[in-house]
């Protein structure tokens, strides 16, 4: 037996590692025949898991880990499996905080997760941005959407303020903004869903916003035209984040359970988005006293 | 029972229409079927038409009507709403002509038929308009937010106004509107064959939508049960899930090319004006925004599930062959590449 072990490791190191390497290779040949015959599954959403998993993730997973370096508190609040509505503070610009979630969320969950984010139609008015967004799980952020991934048990994710929040200016960050209809708490409301308040410190630095040319977003008709310590004076190196310090706590998940006749009854639905806001809003002031450098390791 | 005696059957010259007709004739519970078209069938479609009369009727003529009463027609089914801007002379004039006066026609026709009590109405899902701001997937309930750019969709959209306003004025009549997703199937020659069919597919750049298909063999099983049994209301009537059109492309064993929306956008004018291309705006606006629909209700209330849209796609594609980059030579390709690099490593190795 052992004779037989021994031979192994004494003969193995150089064919083992290129048993590996024929792995990868047959495993990436594979994937690329999946692909070029159309043999893979898309749900009705537009959601492409394989893509996601083998593309979208690996690329994000660097700027998760080693640029922003990002901490996770709470992540034991999502629940295993069935849905629950994630709602989170938005900022920095981009939307990168919404993608860095997504990556958070299946990392960092045992179940590995899928985050099914919800977008302004901005986004779905976009060529190529708008399939990236559904291929990745993505689609438009409407009651009638909403309630079907939450009665389907996905985890949605959702940022009620919007265009507001991404585009605020630098001297506001961390101020949350206003929180639209709380069309979000009534998705939550009729399925009976959980909504868990999530906080993220770091992208308002990553994109810090100094100021906003007004004429030019309305030529390309986009939200604003941001200006950045980086951008566009770098041009196309503008778009690299600046390498800020994330945190993102997964807050205690409010119940919505028995509250369905609430749904329509705009003072329950107001003090549930307001309850979250101010949840979100604490808990960023504890996070900031946690990170007091934005550029700290 | 509830299964009418004498069907009407519109657009037999069709090839829907005259499977549909065909399959009423053959069915014993049905006694007599009527097929009515603007013209004669060709002789493929007559062999369909065993045992059913057939009157070669212009819906806008009162004739119509008259046919209606004297022969004591309990339920219509009205399949004359068609796509085709090419069969038709005088182009997309010609075919609204048909889709809309036709159908506003008939259906006050139906209004005065004292023995009516069943009409069905095939409809599409371009009925939901095509707008960025749409949900992902319609239900029968959703409103188009905005109407759709193609001539075939407004159609669509007015065939349906029609529709409502006879179920307000006839409530005893049970009316059934089935929302059919595009037909896909063996047969060739249809428009999506004929798509799937070029040598390199375009498509809008950018752009990749969810498409869903309904086999004709399902939709021609659907038809004949809203005929036969009683089933009012709207229904989508389409495949489960889901694909894109990459995706669909790929399954074919095509090639893909994309070019910008403004340049299609052209060719549909183009085509509209000229009546040469068979392209119009409502392709681009499905493959611009896309199309899935719920079919809860109808597998609920027809207690039939048709076959999901990948299985009618696969069908489609074993009946038209697939293209130059089929699975058998993508596996082929890839074990050739395995192989090379086994080979390389074996010379390696033995080398040293």
């Amino acid at each position: 037996m052992t004779g037989v072990e021994f031979e192994a490791s004494g003969t193995e190191p150089t064919t083992s590692e290129g048993d590996v390497w024929d792995r990868r290779m047959a495993g990436l040949l594979s994937l690329l025949r999946h692909r070029l015959t159309g043999d893979y599954e898309v749900d009705e959403f537009g959601f492409d898991r394989q893509l996601t998993e083998s593309v979208f993730l690996p690329v994000l997973r660097p700027l998760y880990r080693s640029w922003f370096r990002i901490e996770t508190y709470g992540i034991k609040h999502l629940p295993e499996d069935g849905p629950a509505l994630i709602v989170a503070n938005h900022s920095g610009t981009v939307a990168m905080d919404a993608v860095m979630l997504a990556v958070a969320v299946h990392d960092e969950h045992p179940a590995q997760r899928f985050l099914r984010l919800l977008g302004a139609d901005f986004v779905f008015r976009m060529p190529g941005l708008s399939e990236v967004a559904r291929k990745s799980g993505g689609t438009l952020a409407c009651n009638p959407d909403a309630e079907r991934l939450l009665r389907a048990g996905e985890l949605v994710g959702v940022f009620p303020e919007g265009f507001k929040g991404v585009g605020k200016p630098f001297a506001e960050r961390y101020k949350l903004q206003r929180f639209g209809r709380g069309g979000f708490v009534s998705a939550a409301l009729r399925t009976g869903t959980p909504i868990i308040p999530v906080s993220i410190v770091g992208a308002e630095e990553a994109y810090p916003m100094i100021g906003n040319i007004r004429p030019l977003a309305r030529l390309l008709g986009t939200p604003y035209f941001p200006v950045t310590p980086l951008f566009p004076w770098l041009g196309p190196l503008g778009v690299v984040p600046l390498p800020s310090k994330w945190l993102i706590e997964f807050g205690e998940p409010i119940s919505t359970e028995g509250m369905v006749d609430s749904a329509d009854d705009p003072m329950a639905v107001f003090n549930l988005a307001d309850q979250v806001r101010e949840t979100i809003q604490q808990t960023l002031h504890r996070l900031l006293e946690r990170r007091p450098d934005p550029w700290s390791a | 029972m509830n299964t009418p005696r004498v069907v009407l059957v519109t657009g037999v010259a069709r090839h829907l229409g005259a499977q549909v007709a065909g399959r009423l004739a053959a069915d014993p519970r049905v006694e007599r079927v009527i097929g009515v078209d603007v013209t004669a069938p060709s002789g493929e479609l007559a062999r369909l038409l065993a045992g059913v009369e057939l009157h070669r009727v212009d819906l806008r003529h009162p004739e119509i009507a008259r046919l209606l009463g004297d022969e004591g027609v309990e339920a219509v089914a009205h399949l004359a709403i068609t796509t085709a801007v090419d069969s038709q002379p005088g182009g997309r004039g010609a075919t609204k002509e048909l889709n809309v006066i036709g159908t506003m026609q008939l259906l006050a026709a139906c209004q005065q038929a004292p023995e009516l009590r069943k009409l069905v109405v095939r409809s599409s899902t371009a009925a939901y308009g095509a707008s960025f701001r749409d949900p992902a997937v319609f239900t029968e309930d959703t409103e188009p937010r905005e109407s759709p750019r193609g001539g075939f969709g407004r159609d669509v959209l007015d065939v349906e106004g029609y529709v409502r306003g006879f179920r307000r004025r006839c409530p005893d009549v049970v009316a059934t509107v089935l929302r059919f997703a595009p037909f896909i199937g063996e047969r060739t020659g249809t428009r999506l064959n004929r798509y799937f069919s070029l040598p390199v597919v375009p498509t809008v750049l950018g752009r990749d939508p969810r498409l869903q298909f309904i086999h004709a063999d399902d939709a021609l099983e659907v038809l004949h049960r809203a005929i036969v049994e009683p089933h009012p209301g709207t229904y989508n009537v389409a495949g489960a899930g889901v694909l894109t059109l990459s995706q669909a492309i790929r399954r074919a064993g095509r090639v893909a090319l994309p070019v910008v929306e403004p340049g299609l956008s052209a060719v549909a004018g183009f085509a509209k004006t000229s009546g040469v291309l068979d392209f119009s705006l409502d392709q681009l606006d499905l493959f611009v925004h896309g199309r899935v629909v719920d079919t809860t209700r109808l597998v609920r209330e027809f207690g039939f599930e048709p076959r999901p849209t990948a299985v009618a796609f696969d069908d489609f594609v074993r009946g038209a062959g697939f293209g130059p980059l089929g699975p058998g030579r993508v596996r082929a390709a890839e074990q050739s590449i395995l192989d090379s690099i086994r080979r390389i490593r074996e010379a390696v190795e033995g080398e040293r």
